[in-house]
């Protein structure tokens, strides 16, 4: 079997800005944006779809950015934990996780992020159960999620106080 | 933790993929909703030298009811089927277990047809739609044809596709009236593949007597395993606990193959088999009693 060296254009749209690089096929989404675009902001935990830390949205849907190839998101839109709010506006999500103490050592925090943004578009009101369900796919060593739980239900309180 | 290169295809139409595949053969793979082909590529247990991403094709995903039944595109997402209306009604054993499969990020990629075609022992839509007796279109540039599940799983990770077939589509009958269905697994974290489980379907008459029982169990052998005796023993029977005893008993104890590792002993997957496969069974009947 002989080695390839293919080379494919990308461009995507990560956080509302267009990117066009050059690159090899097997280079997974999570390093594209790591390394590529510099947005270190998505953590790489296991590299086998077992963590959550590596969460992104594309096209606002949860996906995980190690279990992509980046050359699959040709035309598409990704949203990482940069693109959800800044320092200075957090999102209601980010703004809630501050206030709950839904983290602690922030590893997993972006992926969770990412996740909760999508999970209370289509589910604006959940239950504790629903919330617990949303965050299923993610691992966290520190808080024991009972924090994070609270903090997905601040966040669904916020958003709708917000409109 | 990173992929081995590859020559990397992302056709637009059926056509040529199939005409890839037939180019590559054994050398390809196809790439569906990646959740199970990438991590084996991240651990390189997998060094595909050309990879054929088929999520470019219109077309492939859909839910359609039918006569008899529901019509599953390959490419469509867990995450369609988890949500799907049609699903609810015409194939209410993949319905309701779709939320067990994996995580919302997962289902979000991962699609019916390449859970199928992976083959995973502990993976529930190969024995779901062994279950319910579901069969699956094949095609190449040579032609299709329509393989059952029950001929379709072969062993740990195989199947009877060829190297230059795509599996198109499947199609799930639906239960006659007064049935019931379930499934029952244990997993050591929710969500996670189960050490072990069971999908159980029973008809019932008129007078509750068991027309028809199918009983596929999961985590528990190479493939689906499909407890023929089990269920054929139920048939002509009212499902009283003794009946329901009797069967758990002969499947988890003749019809399985359960295997050690880390997770659970093979004792003790067959000791959660026979628990599950009374549940199952409990359930399936409490069901099909409820309709009319
Ligand atoms: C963390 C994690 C947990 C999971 N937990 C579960 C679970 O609890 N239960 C469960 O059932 N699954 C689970 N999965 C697996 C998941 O359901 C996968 O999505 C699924 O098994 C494979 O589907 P895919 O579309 O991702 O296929 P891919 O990964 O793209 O492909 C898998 C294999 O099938 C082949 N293939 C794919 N589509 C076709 C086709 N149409 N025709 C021919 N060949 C094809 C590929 O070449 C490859 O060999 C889990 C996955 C992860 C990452
Ligand atoms: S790094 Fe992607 S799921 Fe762990
Ligand atoms: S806050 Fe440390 S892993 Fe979750």
């Amino acid at each position: 079997m002989e080695a390839t060296n293919q080379k494919i254009e990308l461009t995507v749209t990560v956080n509302g800005t267009r990117y066009e690089r050059e690159i090899e096929p097997r280079m997974l989404l999570s390093d594209f944006l790591r390394h590529e675009i510099g947005l270190t902001g998505t953590h790489v935990g296991c590299e086998h779809g077992v963590c959550g830390a590596c969460s992104v949205l594309m096209d606002d849907q949860p996906v995980r950015s190690c279990l992509m190839f980046a050359v699959q998101t040709q035309g598409h839109e990704i949203t990482t934990v940069e693109g959800l709010g800044t320092m200075d506006a957090l999102s209601p999500v980010q703004q809630a996780f501050h206030e709950a103490h839904g983290l602690q050592c922030g590893f997993c925090t972006p992926g969770i992020l990412t996740t909760v943004t999508a999970f209370l578009e289509t589910n604006p009101d959940p239950s504790e159960e629903e919330a617990r369900e949303a965050i299923s796919g993610n691992l966290c060593r520190c808080t024991g999620y009972q924090h994070i739980v609270d903090a997905v239900l601040l966040a669904a309180k916020k958003k709708q106080a917000a409109g | 933790m990173k992929p081995a290169p590859f020559e990397y295809h992302a056709p637009t139409t059926l056509d040529d993929a199939l005409s890839l595949l037939t180019e590559h053969g054994y050398d390809a793979k196809v790439l569906a909703g990646g959740q199970s082909l990438v991590p084996m590529m991240n651990f390189r247990i997998a060094q595909p030298a050309v990879l054929i991403d088929i999520n470019n094709i219109p077309d492939l995903a859909y839910i359609n009811a039918e006569e008899g039944g529901v019509r599953v595109g390959a490419m469509t997402r867990h995450h369609q089927s988890e949500i799907s209306p049609i699903m609810a009604q015409h194939a209410p054993l993949i319905y309701s277990t779709m939320p067990k499969i994996a995580y919302p990020q997962v289902r979000t990629r991962g699609t019916f047809g390449g859970s199928l075609s992976h083959a995973d022992p502990a993976a529930e839509l190969p024995t779901l739609t062994t279950t319910l007796d579901a069969k699956f279109r094949l095609v190449s540039q040579r032609g299709e044809r329509w393989v059952p599940a029950s001929e379709f799983f072969l062993g740990l990770y195989t199947t009877a596709l060829e190297p230059d077939e795509i599996l198109a589509e499947g199609f799930v009958p639906e239960l006659p009236p007064r049935s019931g269905w379930s499934l029952q697994e244990v997993n050591r974290r929710k969500h996670d593949f189960a050490l072990a489980g069971v999908a159980a379907t029973v008809t019932l008459d008129e007078n509750d007597v068991c027309q028809n029982a199918r009983l596929v169990f999961l985590s528990v052998g190479d493939r689906p395993m499909y407890a023929e005796r089990a269920s054929t023993l139920l048939q002509g029977q009212a499902l009283t606990s003794e009946a329901i005893r009797a069967a758990a008993e002969l499947a988890s104890s003749e019809e399985i193959d359960p295997g050690d590792d880390i997770h659970a002993t093979a004792d003790f997957r067959r000791h959660l088999a026979n628990v599950l496969c009374k549940r199952a069974l409990e359930q399936a009947r409490q069901r099909a009693q409820g309709q009319k």
